[in-house]
């Protein structure tokens, strides 16, 4: 399956923008790691349970308390480009 | 005041401050002057907090005065820089974040301070923890204390180089597949990866959330006791962290071992294994012999499975948890920003290196529709097989011991621009991680007369205290953990 690996279409998934350059040298590597992943494909998997989790942890719930840890301005000055208490993004509707 | 030219190890160092013998302030003092020293040669710090650590250790030393006492009271350590520190950079060695400052502390680190220590700074690592020799750190490569044109292996190479050069008393690190121990082991210092769920993970950069886990770097098996003691237990604020009681974990060290049977996975025993390497395990299994421990022969099947599973898990995971880096709420923005998906694009093209790219491609492919089954999904299902592979061979002895790497501490640019090369050499400490077990690195030889051997010992789920005791008693017969390089 290894050649199945579009880096065009991967990278648009992933919201990442490639220079031509990286590409060609990602791509290679990235076949090449693919190839060997496949090698799982000759592991017989049949009626095994897939581990997502080492232990069987469920919901862990606690009482809905609010608890003010941090103040707001912390956060909005952490931000690039922070606006009258908002977060500043280019514009989304148009 | 007492010479001390470099970091004394933890125990020591807590002995020496509570009879006087040198103030907090002179102690770290005395680790700021090492890294004065040697840091224009070693590089294992992004940060280092000056003032901010004398400040520290001023208010430990007025504690002394006052009769106060708290486990760490004084000693000056270093963290790793994927681990939020308030105040103070926390950049994961990458671009995105060069400019982050977290707002928090990690709990982890939360624990150190409540219990008296003085933060140093923050130490070099591969870009988000993403690699196996500190070179992909967006800042700099660190360099192997030992051999100054070596790796100090990674992605925690910053914090082994830091106890290696004695440049702090001890360190943190995080492993999420081995990134603890293989540097541990090149640099020739104690490192523990704990059972998954028994450190908090709140405040550590999000890796791949079900392997990543924080664990103690230091000079000794002693050391991590001490500090395991501080940083174990659970968090509310990490629903994944364990509600397991944490014992006083200093009370494992020394205990005899006599009688304790030590399993050999012959699968980390093949192909590829450096011959000196190979001599060295061998010989300290052997020691592990005279200190009255039994060895058995044990199976892991599915050994050669576990690279292809844990890329595949650790990127799916990698590509999720890094989605969150998109220039709007902290980090890194483009300046090239016309419309939304190009500011997307654009920030994390400038602000990942080309690991990371690598990692989040992989991730994101292996999730994508039409592969999820045949890779993920398969993945998750492998990762079964090999977590009951240890459940196996842990019904036949008590601790697991082999290499921890299967070569010394490679050549800077060595395998840069071979990653898949550079994912095989970490054959013996992935699966560690796969099952979330405990698992350690001590120092046990020197391969090429200078080069530091590792030697792994792992135990099952929340067993650490083994680890400790099976790791005092190999350091009580042997002087390994006693070198130190000559810088």
């Amino acid at each position: 399956m290894s050649n199945e690996l579009n880096i065009d279409a991967v990278a648009r998934l992933a919201r990442l923008k490639l220079t031509d350059a990286e590409k060609q040298k990602l791509a290679p590597q990235l076949a090449k790691i693919v190839d060997y992943i496949d090698l799982l494909g000759e592991l017989d998997t049949a009626g095994v349970e897939p581990t997502a989790h080492v232990f069987p942890v469920q919901n862990v719930f606690r009482e809905d308390e609010p608890v003010k840890n941090f103040p707001e301005t912390d956060y909005l000055s952490l931000a690039p480009k922070p606006d009258k208490g908002h977060y500043e993004v280019p514009k989304i509707i148009g | 005041m007492a010479d001390l030219a470099s970091a004394p190890t933890l125990l020591q160092a807590r002995e020496d401050l509570k009879n006087k013998k040198y103030s907090a302030l002179e102690l770290t003092e005395s680790c700021l002057r090492r890294m004065d020293a040697v840091e224009d040669r070693v590089q294992a710090y992004l940060h280092i907090s000056r003032e901010h650590a004398i400040e520290q250790a001023r208010a430990a030393d007025a504690k002394i005065a006052r009769g106060e006492d708290a486990p760490l009271l004084g000693v000056p350590l270093a963290i790793k820089d994927n681990i939020c520190t308030q105040g103070l950079p926390s950049t994961c060695a990458s671009k995105i974040l060069s400019q982050f400052k977290s707002p928090y502390n990690a709990t982890s680190v939360d624990r150190l301070l409540k219990a008296g220590a003085v933060i140093l700074g923050k130490t070099n690592l591969d870009e988000f923890a993403m690699g196996s020799t500190t070179e992909n750190s967006g800042r700099r490569p660190t360099r192997n204390p030992w051999d100054l044109e070596r790796v100090p292996g990674g992605s925690s190479g910053g914090s082994a180089a830091a106890v290696a050069a004695k440049e702090c008393v001890a360190a943190l690190g995080s492993d999420t597949g081995g990134s603890i121990r293989q540097p541990a082991s090149f640099c020739g210092v104690t490192g523990l990866k704990p059972t998954y769920g028994r450190v908090s993970r709140f405040g550590l950069v999000a890796f791949a959330s079900s392997l990543d886990q924080i664990g103690p770097m230091t000079q000794t098996v002693d050391d991590a006791a001490l500090l395991m003691n501080v940083i174990g237990g659970k968090d509310p604020l990490d629903s994944t962290s364990v509600d397991v009681p944490v014992p006083d974990f200093t009370q494992a060290l020394g205990r005899s071992v006599k009688g304790m049977k030590v399993g050999i996975p012959k699968e980390y025993f093949t192909e590829g294994i450096d011959p000196e390497v190979e001599a060295s395990v061998q010989e300290a299994v052997k020691t592990m012999q005279s200190l009255g421990m039994e060895t058995v022969e044990v199976s892991l099947p599915h050994t050669k499975y576990a690279v292809a599973t844990y890329y595949i898990l650790a990127c799916a995971e990698a590509s999720a948890n890094l989605s969150r880096y998109d220039g709007v709420k902290y980090g890194h923005r483009t300046e090239r920003a016309g419309s939304l998906l190009e500011m997307y694009e654009n920030t994390r093209d400038e602000g990942f290196g080309e690991e990371v790219k690598r990692r989040i491609i992989l991730g994101t492919f292996v999730l994508s529709s039409g592969y999820y089954d045949a890779y993920y999904l398969k993945g998750q299902k492998a990762r079964t097989l090999i977590k009951r592979d240890f459940e196996e061979a842990f019904k036949k002895c008590d601790v697991l011991a082999g290499p921890n790497c299967p070569t010394p501490a490679f050549k800077l640019n060595e395998k840069l621009d071979d990653p898949m090369q550079m994912y095989l050499a970490d054959i013996y400490t992935l699966s560690v991680n796969l099952a979330g077990i405990p698992a350690m690195s001590i120092p046990c030889g020197f391969a090429q007369g200078k080069l530091p051997v590792g030697l792994q010992l792992m135990a099952p789920h929340f067993q650490e205290e083994t680890l400790f005791s099976v790791g005092s008693q190999f350091q009580l017969a042997t002087d390994y953990h006693k070198q130190f390089p000559n810088l």
